[in-house]
C-alpha cells in the first residue's frame, strides 16, 4: 500500500474543499481500503466523509432523503425504508454480510468498484485500471461479467445491489463538488463502458455524493430477487428490482425492470418495460417482454448462462408480482 | 469435553505463529513471478533498497545458501527459472510490514519468458505413470478382465467426471517467525501441523543437524493439508532472518496463500462399470488424469478408494500425471478419497438408475467380503449399517426414484445418497507421561492442534488410561523439542499420538514417575488388515427451474469410524467435512489463468466456501463400532471422511431433483441452466 495522508471532513462543502487531484473520499472504507491494499487504487490523499453529518433518513414532503453517510445497515432496518420502500431495504440487505453493512456508506455502496478478477490484480492488464492494456477478460474470466451494454474495451459489471433497487425507485443522486451542486436521476449515475471504461460513473473529479433522494413509492407491486450460488455474502450473478401496476382489467399501468449483474450500471429493462405498458400482464406477454430486452444481449461463452437466467428471472418475478 | 483452549481462543490470549513478542523483530514480503515459465534475467533492488526502513533484497543475484536437494517448492532463489506465476523470485525485509510491502512493489524483476502450459487435458501428449502416488500406493492396479467383464455386463456406465483446483483456505494465514541464537540454532515459530517434520525439513534445507532447530506451534487456526509440509514462508523467514542478523517474521496475504501454499489438483476421471441384471458389478475400471508441477512430482491418489469400496471380478484404477507450468499440488482434505469418491459415487448413481436399482441397495448388493483389490480382511467394515440407518433416519424408504418429478413452487426436489470413506491407519510416535509436583500429570508430545481439538482428544486418553478426571491431565504439544511425533494429516494423528501417549500412561502408572514411548516397533507389528472407516452421506436439495440455484435444507452423514474418543470434538469434525464438501459441490472452484499462468479469484469473496446460510440443517451420526485391530483408543481417524461423498450426493440429488447430471464440480447455476435452455 502506498503511504497517504488522511484528513476528516466535518461538512460537505469543507470535503470539497480540500479536494486536489490524488485526493479520494473515504466512505466506509470496505471497497476503498481493500483496493489500496491491493494496489489498484493509490490516492495521495484521502478525505475521510463518512463522519460527515450525512448520516440521517428525513421525509421531506412525499419523499425521503438518505444521507450519504448513511450506514447500509441502517438504511435497510429503517421503519420508514421498510415501510415505504421494502424493495431497497431487501435490495440492501441482500448484499454483502453484517459486518460489512455496519460499516459501509450508501454514497460508497453506490461508487464501489467492479469485482473482475483481473481489474483487481495490478499483475494482469485491464482497461479500467491501465487504459489501453486491454481485457484479458473477454477471452479469459467473465464468468459473472456484462451481456448487456459492453463494449470492445471492457465488459465489467457494476456489483452493488442498491443501485438496482435505486434504479427502480428512480432515486434521485445528490453531488456537490468544485463545479457546484448537481441532481443525478437513477440510473443515469452509472455509465456504460464504451471507450472509457476507466470510468464508471458520470460524476467529475471532487464531486461528492452528499443524498440519495427516494421519490414517492410507485404504485403497484415491488419485490428484489437476487440469484447466486452461495445463499449469502455472495455478489449477484443476476438481480432484478422490478415494479408492477396491473389495473382491475388485467393490463399493465405501469411497470419498471432494473437488472443487476448483467451490465456496467444497474440496467432498466427498457424494451421490456415499453412492451408491456399498456398491454396484458400475462405469462406469455413477460415472456416476450424479456425477449425483447434480450435481443440487445452480447453474451460471451462462460456467461450465456445470463442470458436464461435473465429471461426467466424477469418473467418469474413478474408472475409474481402480478398474482 | 469443551476444548480446554477453548478460553484462552476467544480471548484472544492464544499465541497463533506470527503473534509472539520477539524483540528486534522486522518483516519480510515476497515479490512474486509475473511470468509462469522461463527465468529471472535480472532483479533490480536498487529503488526497494532506497525505500525507507529496507534492510535487504533477497533474490537469485546474490542467493543466500541453502543445502542442496532442498524441495523444489522450498529451494528459495537457489535457481533463476521460473515454474509457475506466483513463484517467489525475491523478498524484501524491512523494518516494518508496511515498508516491506510497500518495497516488494518497486523491486523490478526482468525475465527471459518461454511460452508455458498450464491446461489439464485427458489427451495431453505429456502424461505420464508416476512411480507411485501420495503417499506410496501403486499408482495402478489390476484383477480380472475389464474387458470381459464389460462385454458380459448387462448395463455398461462409462462416464467422465471433472474436478477444478480447489483450495483449502484455513482462516489463520501462513505465516513464520525465525530468530537464530548466538550458536548458530533455528527457532521458528511456524504454522505447521507436525512440528517434528517442519524441523526436520527446515534441518534438511538449511543444511544444520536436527538438534539444532526448534519449531513452535502450540496453536494453528486451521491447515486441512496446506500446512503439512513446509512451506516456503518458513524458509523465507529463517532465511531472511539469518541475512540481516534479526528476527523475521512474514505473513502470506491471502492471494499469495493461493501461489504458494498448495492445491488440490484438477482431475478429469473416466469411470467404467459393467453390471448384471441383479446390479452385481462384472468391471470397474477407473482413470484419473491429474497435474502436477515441473518443480516436483505429487500425485494425488485419486482412485485408490475404488479399490477398497465395491466387490468386483475386474477392477482396475490407474493415475496419469502431466507436468505443467503450474504451482505443486498438495494435501488438502481427504486427499485422493475426496475427488475419486465424488466420482465413483456418482457414476454408482448413475447405473443404479441405469439398472432401473435403488442406489442403497447397489452398494449393499456390491458388498465386499475382503477388500477387493488387496484380498486384505477389512479390520472392520460396517458401510452396510452406515446406508441403512441413514436411510431410515433420513426417510429414503419413500423415495421415489423418478427424476425432475417432485415441485414447491418454483423449486424442484430431490434426494441424493453416496457413500464415504477414508483409511484407518497410525504411525509411530512418541509420548512422554510424568507425575508433575503436585501430583497432576504432565503428557507430552509433538502433536499438532490445528482447530481439531487435538489437544482436548488427547487430554481425554490419557486421562482414561490413567484413571484420573481429565481436569488433572495437562497435554503439552505442539513443540518440536517434546517427543518426536507425527503431522497432524492422513486421519492418523489422534491415533498416533494416542496410541504413544496410552503407552507412555501405561509404564507411568507402572513406574510411578514417568513413562517414555515410542510406538515404532507397535506399529511395525501391526496385523495385515484393511483399515478404513466408512460412512453414507444423505442430502435433499432444491434447485431453482427459474435460476438454476442449488439449495441443500438437509445433510445427513452416518459414519462408523472406531470408537468415538469425544463426541462433542467428532461432530466438529464430521459437519465440517460435510460442509466443506457441500463447497466442493456446489460453489469451491480455482480458476487457471490460461493466458498468463497462475490462478484466478485468490480471495474469499471470490473463492467461496459455504457460509451459515448454506447449511441450515447438517447432522451427524455415528455407529458404535468397536475394532480392537486398531491402537488402544479402538479409533479410527475422524478429520476427513466427513468431506468424501459429499459432493456425490449433492450432485446425484441434483440429478434426482431435475433429471439432469451434471459431471463437472462445482454444480453453479450456469451448469443446470445451460443444458435446459
Ligand atoms: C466481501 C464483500 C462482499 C460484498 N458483497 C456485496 C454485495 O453482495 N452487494 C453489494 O451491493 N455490495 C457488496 N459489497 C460491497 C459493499 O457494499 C461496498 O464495499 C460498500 O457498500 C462500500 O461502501 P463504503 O462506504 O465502505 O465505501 P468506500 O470503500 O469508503 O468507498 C467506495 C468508493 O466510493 C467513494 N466515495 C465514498 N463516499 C463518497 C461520497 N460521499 N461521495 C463521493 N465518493 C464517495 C470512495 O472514494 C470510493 O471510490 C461487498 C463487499 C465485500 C468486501
Ligand atoms: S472487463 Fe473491464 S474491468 Fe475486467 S479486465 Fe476487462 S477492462 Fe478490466
Amino acid at each position: 500500500m502506498k503511504p497517504f495522508d488522511y484528513t476528516r471532513a466535518d461538512s460537505a462543502a469543507q470535503a470539497v474543499r480540500e479536494y486536489a487531484p490524488g485526493t479520494m473520499y473515504l466512505g466506509g472504507g470496505t471497497n476503498l481500503v481493500d483496493l489500496m491494499r491491493l494496489g489498484v487504487a493509490e490516492p495521495e490523499r484521502l478525505v475521510d466523509v463518512s463522519r460527515l453529518p450525512l448520516d440521517t433518513i428525513e421525509s421531506v414532503r412525499d419523499r425521503v432523503r438518505v444521507g450519504a453517510a448513511v450506514r447500509n445497515t441502517d438504511l435497510a432496518v429503517d421503519p420508514m425504508i421498510r415501510a415505504r420502500y421494502p424493495m431497497l431495504a431487501r435490495a440492501v440487505l441482500t448484499g454483502a454480510s453484517g459486518q460489512v453493512r455496519n460499516v459501509a456508506t450508501v454514497a460508497g455502496n453506490l461508487l464501489q468498484r467492479t469485482r473482475c478478477a483481473y481489474f483487481q490484480d495490478v499483475t494482469r492488464p485491464c482497461n479500467k485500471r491501465r487504459p489501453g492494456s486491454g481485457c484479458p477478460a473477454i477471452a479469459g474470466d467473465h464468468t459473472n461479467l456484462a451481456i448487456l451494454g459492453s463494449s470492445e474495451a471492457c465488459v465489467a459489471t457494476h456489483p452493488s445491489d442498491m443501485a438496482v433497487a435505486l434504479a427502480a425507485l428512480e432515486a434521485e443522486v445528490h453531488v456537490t463538488g468544485p463545479g457546484g451542486d448537481r441532481i443525478i436521476p437513477m440510473p443515469g449515475l452509472h455509465r456504460l463502458p464504451g471507450e472509457e471504461p476507466e470510468r464508471d460513473t458520470v460524476l467529475e473529479p471532487g464531486d461528492l455524493i452528499t443524498a440519495v433522494e427516494l421519490p414517492p413509492p410507485p404504485a403497484g407491486a415491488t419485490v428484489y430477487r437476487k440469484v447466486r450460488e452461495r445463499a449469502s455474502f455472495a455478489f449477484a450473478l443476476v438481480s432484478i428490482a422490478a415494479v408492477l401496476d396491473v389495473g382491475d382489467d388485467g393490463v399493465v399501468a405501469g411497470c419498471r425492470i432494473a437488472l443487476g449483474g448483467v451490465a456496467h450500471a444497474p440496467w432498466r429493462a427498457e424494451r421490456a418495460e415499453q412492451a408491456l405498458i399498456g398491454g396484458p400482464a400475462t405469462g406469455e406477454a413477460f415472456l416476450r417482454a424479456a425477449e425483447a430486452e434480450l435481443e440487445q444481449a452480447r453474451p460471451l461463452p462462460r456467461n450465456a448462462y445470463k442470458v436464461p437466467l435473465t429471461r426467466n428471472l424477469i418473467v418469474s418475478t413478474l408472475e409474481g408480482l402480478a398474482s | 469435553m469443551n476444548r480446554i483452549e477453548g478460553r484462552v481462543k476467544v480471548t484472544g490470549l492464544a499465541t497463533y505463529a506470527a503473534e509472539y513478542p520477539v524483540e528486534d523483530v522486522t518483516y519480510a514480503f515476497p515479490v512474486q513471478s509475473q511470468i509462469a515459465k522461463g527465468r529471472v534475467r535480472h532483479v533490480d533492488a536498487q529503488d526497494a533498497l532506497a525505500m525507507p526502513g529496507v534492510l535487504a533484497v533477497l533474490s537469485g543475484e546474490d542467493p543466500p545458501p541453502l543445502a542442496s536437494g532442498a524441495d523444489g517448492e522450498l529451494a528459495l532463489f537457489q535457481s533463476r527459472e521460473v515454474a509457475y506465476r506466483g513463484q517467489i523470485v525475491a523478498a524484501v525485509v524491512a523494518d516494518t510490514y508496511e515498508n516491506a510491502r510497500a518495497a516488494a512493489a518497486v523491486v523490478r524483476v526482468d525475465y527471459d519468458s518461454d511460452d508455458h502450459d498450464v491446461s489439464l487435458r485427458a489427451d495431453h501428449p505429456g502424461l505420464y505413470k508416476p512411480d507411485h502416488v501420495n503417499p506410496a500406493y501403486p499408482t495402478d492396479s489390476e484383477k480380472g478382465d475389464i474387458e470381459a467383464g464389460l462385454a458380459e455386463a448387462a448395463t455398461v456406465v462409462d462416464v467422465v467426471y471433472e474436478t477444478p483446483v480447489l483450495h483449502n483456505n484455513p482462516m489463520e494465514p501462513h505465516a513464520a517467525l525465525a530468530c537464530w541464537d548466538d550458536e548458530g540454532g533455528l527457532l521458528v515459530y511456524d504454522t505447521a501441523q507436525g512440528t517434528t517434520l517442519s524441523r526436520d525439513t527446515l534441518a534438511q534445507v538449511f543444511g544444520l543437524p536436527k538438534e539444532r532447530v526448534r519449531v513452535v506451534s502450540r496453536h494453528v487456526g486451521g491447515g486441512f493439508g496446506s500446512k503439512g509440509t513446509t512451506r516456503p514462508q518458513a524458509v523465507l523467514a529463517a532465511m531472511a532472518a539469518r541475512v540481516v542478523g534479526r528476527p523475521v517474521k512474514i505473513v502470506l496475504t491471502r492471494q499469495q496463500m493461493f501461489d504458494v501454499t498448495g492445491y488440490r489438483t484438477p482431475t478429469i476421471q473416466r469411470l467404467r462399470l459393467g453390471a448384471d441384471a441383479q446390479g452385481r458389478l462384472t468391471a470397474l475400471e477407473h482413470v484419473a488424469y491429474e497435474q502436477t508441477s515441473t518443480l516436483e512430482e505429487f500425485a494425488e491418489q485419486t482412485a485408490t478408494p475404488t479399490r477398497i469400496m465395491y466387490a468386483t471380478p475386474a477392477l482396475r484404477t490407474a493415475h496419469r500425471l502431466v507436468r505443467l507450468d503450474v504451482a505443486t499440488p498438495s494435501w488438502m482434505r481427504a486427499p485422493g478419497e475426496c475427488p475419486g469418491m465424488y466420482a465413483l459415487e456418482s457414476a454408482m448413481d448413475e447405473l443404479a438408475y441405469a439398472l432401473g436399482m435403488d442406489p442403497v441397495e447397489l452398494r449393499v448388493v456390491n458388498e465386499p467380503e475382503t477388500e477387493p483389490d488387496s484380498g486384505l480382511p477389512f479390520s472392520s467394515r460396517n458401510l452396510v449399517g452406515c446406508l441403512r440407518e441413514g436411510a431410515r433416519r433420513f426417510g429414503w424408504e419413500h423415495r421415489d426414484p423418478t427424476p425432475g418429478v417432485r415441485r414447491d413452487g418454483e423449486w424442484l426436489i430431490g434426494t441424493g445418497v453416496a457413500a464415504s470413506t477414508y483409511p484407518a491407519r497410525r504411525r509411530p510416535s512418541k509420548a512422554r507421561a510424568v507425575v508433575e509436583d503436585d501430583g497432576d500429570f504432565l503428557v507430552q508430545v509433538a502433536a499438532a492442534d490445528i482447530g481439531t481439538g487435538a489437544r482436548t482428544a488427547l487430554t481425554r486418553i490419557a486421562a482414561e488410561a490413567l484413571g484420573v478426571a481429565p481436569e488433572r491431565v495437562h497435554v503439552e504439544l505442539g513443540d518440536s523439542d517434546l517427543p518426536e511425533a507425527p503431522v497432524a494429516g492422513g486421519s492418523m494423528g489422534t491415533a498416533s499420538w494416542g496410541s504413544a501417549i496410552v503407552r507412555a500412561c501405561e509404564e507411568l502408572k507402572s513406574d510411578g514417575k514417568e513413562g517414555l514411548a515410542d510406538t515404532t516397533e507397535e506399529v511395525r507389528g501391526d496385523a495385515a488388515f484393511s483399515r478404513h472407516a466408512f460412512g453414507a452421506q444423505f442430502v435433499e436439495v432444491r434447485v431453482s427451474s427459474v435460476t438454476g440455484e442449488v439449495r441443500v435444507p438437509r445433510l445427513l452423514g452416518v459414519f462408523a469410524a472406531g470408537r468415538i474418543v469425544d463426541p462433542k470434538l467428532a461432530r466438529s469434525q464430521f459437519i465440517g467435512g460435510m460442509t466443506m464438501g457441500m463447497g466442493m459441490g456446489l460453489m469451491e472452484e480455482t480458476l487457471t489463468d490460461e493466458e498468463f499462468g497462475g490462478f484466478l479469484r485468490r480471495d474469499l469473496a471470490q473463492y467461496h466456501v459455504p457460509a451459515c446460510a448454506d447449511v441450515p440443517d447438517v447432522e451427524a451420526v455415528w455407529l458404535d463400532e468397536r475394532d480392537a485391530e486398531l491402537n488402544p483408543m479402538a479409533s479410527k481417524g475422524i478429520g476427513e471422511i466427513g468431506i468424501v461423498g459429499t459432493a456425490a450426493a449433492i450432485g446425484n440429488a441434483v440429478y434426482h431433483a431435475t433429471g439432469h447430471r451434471v459431471r463437472e464440480l462445482p454444480i453453479t447455476p450456469d451448469k443446470i441452466l445451460m443444458p435446459r435452455f
